[in-house]
């Protein structure tokens, strides 16, 4: 973890600057690279000079951030900044795309995501994920709840499992007498919150979600951000929004990517510009991108 | 000028009605539609024909002694009582059993695999390649290939055995084909939930894209099965029997005669086209077997060709 | 890893590499699913090399064995005797190829134009299935309808001046088909380099080539077959190498419509609006547009169809009007052997193939000279059909 400050502009410098860190020990000097202190106990990523690329193509570049449990962490940034990409990454659903490859370091509660031993089945189950396509599965609203637990071997106790994922997911009083109904039948965003429930009842340490409302109405959006509230004292969630006002409303942290034009190639490539308190990054940001961005004179 | 202008005017607004209201009289395009439409009224003119030939021919055959002729064998005289396509049948059958047993498993597991595990690398190039010229080798070429394998090294044995593993390589690529276009139609958001979820791949295509697939799947399979029964040539090549096959005593689920000599529909019919020169009764006999053999490939084409309608209809 | 330990981490949150690693069962079995996965996969390469095995291993003794005086000007294919006369079944392939595609390709072609282009919803759903049915219809059916309609009902009402009618109607539309060519080809640009000039001399001359021959082998074909073809070796059966060759036609119909329809339904709808909204009427807009813009995919279909029909037995074994062994023919009003229906005769028959000396690799010779002419032209249809795709 030896890493940041020689790999050039990097976030973490200029917002450690502002800040005294508490005590740290020799072998991790920048261990807490935020605006307020972390319990190192409480850190769940640690991301540091992290690129995937496409090919030979670099589509996010030299990414350091950490993100703490239980809150909600909000990727925001102009579309093509690599939000998405970064998200994917954490729980190597890139590993999907045949030529994406990821450098750098991603720890996952002291594991290094990367390492060729992990199973990215193993992160999945751990590390859930909901997509920006409320995507059903083409079975009966159990069958799609229960479908985590089955597949990891579960076999007794899975109405249990049913029934609280969709609680949790305030879709139970919804559904609850049409179980066996086909999931194409519902509503978009009740199809949301049932990709909720189905991540949820893997029993997953990590929620990602990408752009999880931007298939939705503005009502099943307010049901999603509500919901996303209620649970985040079990969960850790990351979420990549295009929408700023909701990445204002319901995350403690945010974290804005921009994208450079490389002139030789015509290619652009995305870089995390801030990552701060959401409050500070919408009120005062540090940098000028971010807040040519949040003032809307690009993006 | 001016009265030449109103002339004009005139003139050009006498025409652009003309021009709209004159669709009826578009002689050139509706000459060409009717063209085109006679194009299909001939190919339709040649099915209904064929069906009308084949139907008078067998017709009486088929009303005067229907079961006897499912039952009978070849016979030397077209008089014979037990003239008829038993044998055929079981032959065919058993061509079902063998395409049923080694194309589909093989075809739509190596459907699976280009979709879904090969990388582009050269072996799968190669692979898709071989896959492709496979599907265009006329079928007369495949009968070479069991006759090499399965007859000229084992002293000129023609067995149900060759003939049956000939077609199951035949339509293999037709299965892999079709199989791998309807894995292909599965939707990537279902594939990226179910791995969201820690789903293995395995797990990914035994509960997303063989089920969402199955529709297709199943397509493609009738298809190519009703393709191994019609095919005749590979057959011939391996040395089905065309004239003469002596009555088995066991049935038709005996296992012992895939390693006999055999015959089947199609060959049934090409036999007594054959004998028809000698004899005319086969001539009606051959039309009989036909009837009994297009009912089984037409009924498969249309369930094979329904079924897929229905999928791509709502599936939009 | 051991540049990540963070002392101060509590032990309750730091995971182990090992809770991250899956169990190794699984990763066994994935693994062997993958490998069965793979294996059948290999069958296809398997098969084409066992293919182009067997037919190499016994072509290459009949090419070193054969004496090459037999191949060629025997005026006869009689394999049983030795005497392997190439001529023979390729004119009578040739013969076939010509009359089964001119039925073939117009119906085929003009089917799929009108279903693309002009059938509403309910048309379509009448006649498509016509061509759906008639692609299932198994070739010894179409056998045995061209020994027992189309050469009686067709081809032996076919008189003398009957044929001469007929190749003046072929003739027209071949003419036809030039004056287009040279039209459109006159229409472009001016500005043309040598190379492109000396190109459209070639394929002019071709054209008329082509033309000259067809006559000429119309006029000497009209009235052949009268007399009967029998002779000394072979068992006079009725069937003529037309008869079969239009039963091949038929055959092949749906499968030149279907690949025709496929490349004119990949032309953009942009393409045909744009024409309509400059006020072009339907039949300018198929004709000038959308044809060729799908001209790629529908050569396509000549040549796939072509490569479909050069390999079709069943008919021509059934229909052809000889068994066994044939005659040199140039006419489709008398027996004859295709290739394929040159094997088909080889194995049938009580002693199926045991004949004199090369007579078992004559048949492997044949096959592979047949393998080498389908997988030409399918390569070159591919091309065609990826020409489509690629364009749009």
């Amino acid at each position: 973890m030896a890493n940041t400050t020689d790999t050039g502009v990097s976030v973490t410098d200029e917002t450690t600057s502002d800040i005294t860190v508490e005590a740290p020990t020799a072998a991790a000097p920048e261990a807490a690279p935020a605006s307020t202190p972390v319990d190192p106990a409480d850190l769940v990523f640690d991301v540091s000079d992290l690129s995937v690329y496409y090919g030979d193509f670099r589509a996010v570049r030299d990414v350091n951030m950490t993100v703490e449990r239980n809150q909600i962490t909000a990727l925001i940034g102009p579309s093509g900044c690599g939000k998405s990409t970064v998200l994917r990454s954490f729980n190597r659903m890139n590993d999907l795309i045949p030529t994406a490859r990821v450098t750098g370091d991603l720890i996952y509660r002291g594991v290094d995501l990367y390492d060729p031993r992990v199973d990215p089945v193993e992160v999945r189950r751990r590390i859930g994920m909901v997509f920006q396509k409320p995507n059903p599965f083409p079975k009966s609203i159990y069958d799609n709840v229960a479908y985590g637990p089955r597949i990891a071997g579960q076999k007794k106790g899975l109405d249990e499992v049913v029934e609280s994922s969709l609680r949790k997911a305030a879709l139970w009083d919804e559904v609850k007498d049409r179980l066996g109904d086909s999931a194409i039948g519902l509503s978009g965003g009740q199809q949301q919150r049932l990709s909720i429930a189905r991540a949820i009842a893997t029993q997953p340490e990590v929620l990602l979600m990408d752009e999880p409302c931007s298939a939705l109405d503005p009502i099943a959006t307010a049901r999603i951000e509500e919901l996303m509230a209620e649970i985040k004292s079990e969960y850790t969630i990351l979420i990549v929004t295009h929408n700023m006002q909701q990445a204002a409303r319901v995350s403690d942290r945010t974290a804005f990517f921009s994208v450079e034009l490389d002139e030789h190639n015509d290619r652009r490539t995305g870089l995390l510009v801030e990552y701060t308190d959401t409050a500070k990054l919408f009120s005062n940001p540090d940098d000028e991108r971010t807040e040519n961005y949040i003032t809307g004179r690009f993006g | 000028m001016a009265l030449s202008t109103i002339g004009g005017n005139g003139r050009t607004t006498a025409r652009v009605d003309a021009e709209i209201y004159r669709q009826g009289r578009d002689l050139k395009g509706r000459g060409f539609q009717y063209l085109l439409l006679s194009a299909l009224f001939l190919a339709s003119l040649f099915l209904i024909t064929l069906l009308i030939q084949v139907l008078t021919d067998g017709w009486p055959v088929l009303s005067e002694r229907f079961v006897d002729f499912f039952t009978g064998t070849l016979r030397s005289r077209s008089s014979d009582d037990a003239l008829g396509i038993g044998q055929g049948l079981a032959g065919t059958f058993w061509i079902a059993i063998f395409v049923i047993a080694l194309s589909f498993p093989i075809g739509i597991a190596a459907a699976v695999y280009l979709e879904e595990y090969a990388s582009e690398n050269f072996i799968t190039s190669v692979i898709d390649v071989a896959i492709r010229n496979l599907a265009g080798v006329p079928s007369v070429v495949y009968g070479l290939l069991g006759l090499a394998l399965f007859v000229a090294t084992r002293d000129g044995n023609s067995t149900l055995f060759a003939g049956g593993v000939t077609l199951a390589i035949l339509v293999l690529p037709i299965v892999v084909i079709t199989a791998a276009e309807a894995i292909r139609a599965v939707p990537s958001s279902l594939r990226e939930g179910a791995y969201g979820v820690g789903a293995t791949q395995w797990d990914v295509i035994r509960t997303q894209i063989l089920p969402y697939a199955a529709p297709g799947i199943l397509t493609g399979t009738l298809l190519s099965l009703a393709r191994a029964i019609g095919e005749a040539a590979p057959l011939i090549l391996v040395g089905a029997i065309t004239d003469r096959l002596a009555p088995r005593g066991d049935g038709l689920l005996s296992l012992d005669q895939i390693f006999d000599r055999f015959t089947a529909m199609p060959i049934v019919i090409v036999g007594w086209v054959q004998e028809s020169g000698r004899d005319q009764g086969f001539g009606p006999a051959a039309g009989a077997a036909i009837v009994v053999l297009l009912v089984f490939v037409i009924l498969m084409n249309s369930i094979a060709v329904t079924l897929r309608n229905r999928f791509e209809k709502k599936r939009g | 890893m051991s540049d990540i330990t963070v002392p101060t981490r509590s032990s309750g949150t730091t995971l182990s590499l090992d809770a991250l690693s899956g169990p190794a069962a699984r990763a066994r079995k994935e693994g062997a699913i993958k490998a069965v996965f793979f294996l059948a996969a290999t069958v296809s390469i398997i098969v084409s090399a066992a293919i182009v095995w067997s037919l190499v291993r016994e072509a290459w003794v009949f090419i070193t064995e054969v004496e090459w005086a037999n191949t060629w000007g025997q005026n006869g294919w009689f394999p049983r005797q030795g005497l392997y006369d190439m001529p023979t079944l390729l004119v009578a392939s040739l013969i076939v190829t010509v009359i089964s595609m001119l039925v073939a390709g117009p119906i085929g072609l003009g089917s799929a134009i009108y279903l693309s282009e002009y059938a509403s919803r309910r048309t379509r759903s009448i006649l498509k299935p016509v061509l759906e049915v008639l692609a299932g219809v198994p070739s010894v059916v179409l056998g045995f309808f061209a020994l027992f309609f189309l050469s009686p009902q067709i081809v032996e009402r076919i008189s003398r001046s009957g044929w001469l009618i007929i190749g003046a109607v072929i003739l027209t539309g071949y003419v036809a088909m030039m004056v287009i060519w040279v039209r459109r080809t006159l229409q472009r640009e001016a500005s043309t380099s040598a190379a492109q000039m000396f190109t459209r001399i070639i394929v002019l001359t071709l054209f008329v080539l082509v033309g000259l021959v067809m006559v000429w082998w119309i006029l000497r074909t009209a009235g052949s077959g009268d007399a009967g073809a029998a002779n000394f070796f072979q068992v006079k059966r009725s069937g003529q190498l037309a008869a079969a060759s239009i039963g091949v036609g038929i055959l092949t119909i749906p499968l030149v419509a279907s690949i025709s329809e496929d490349a004119l339904a990949s032309v953009p709808r942009e393409l045909r609006e744009a024409s309509a909204g400059l006020g072009a009427r339907k039949v300018t807009t198929t004709t000038q547009i959308v044809l060729p813009a799908a001209v790629s995919g529908i050569v396509a279909a000549f040549i796939i169809g072509v490569s479909r029909v050069i390999g079709e037995t069943m008919v021509v074994f059934m229909a052809g009007g000889a068994a066994d062994a044939a005659r040199f023919t140039d006419s489709p009003f008398e027996g004859g052997l295709t290739m394929t229906a040159g094997m088909a005769s080889l194995a049938t028959g009580t002693d199926n193939v045991v004949g004199e000396g090369l007579t078992f690799q004559s048949l492997y010779f044949v096959g592979f000279v047949l393998f080498l002419i389908t997988l030409t032209l399918n390569v070159i249809g591919a091309r065609f059909v990826r020409n489509v795709r690629e364009k749009y």
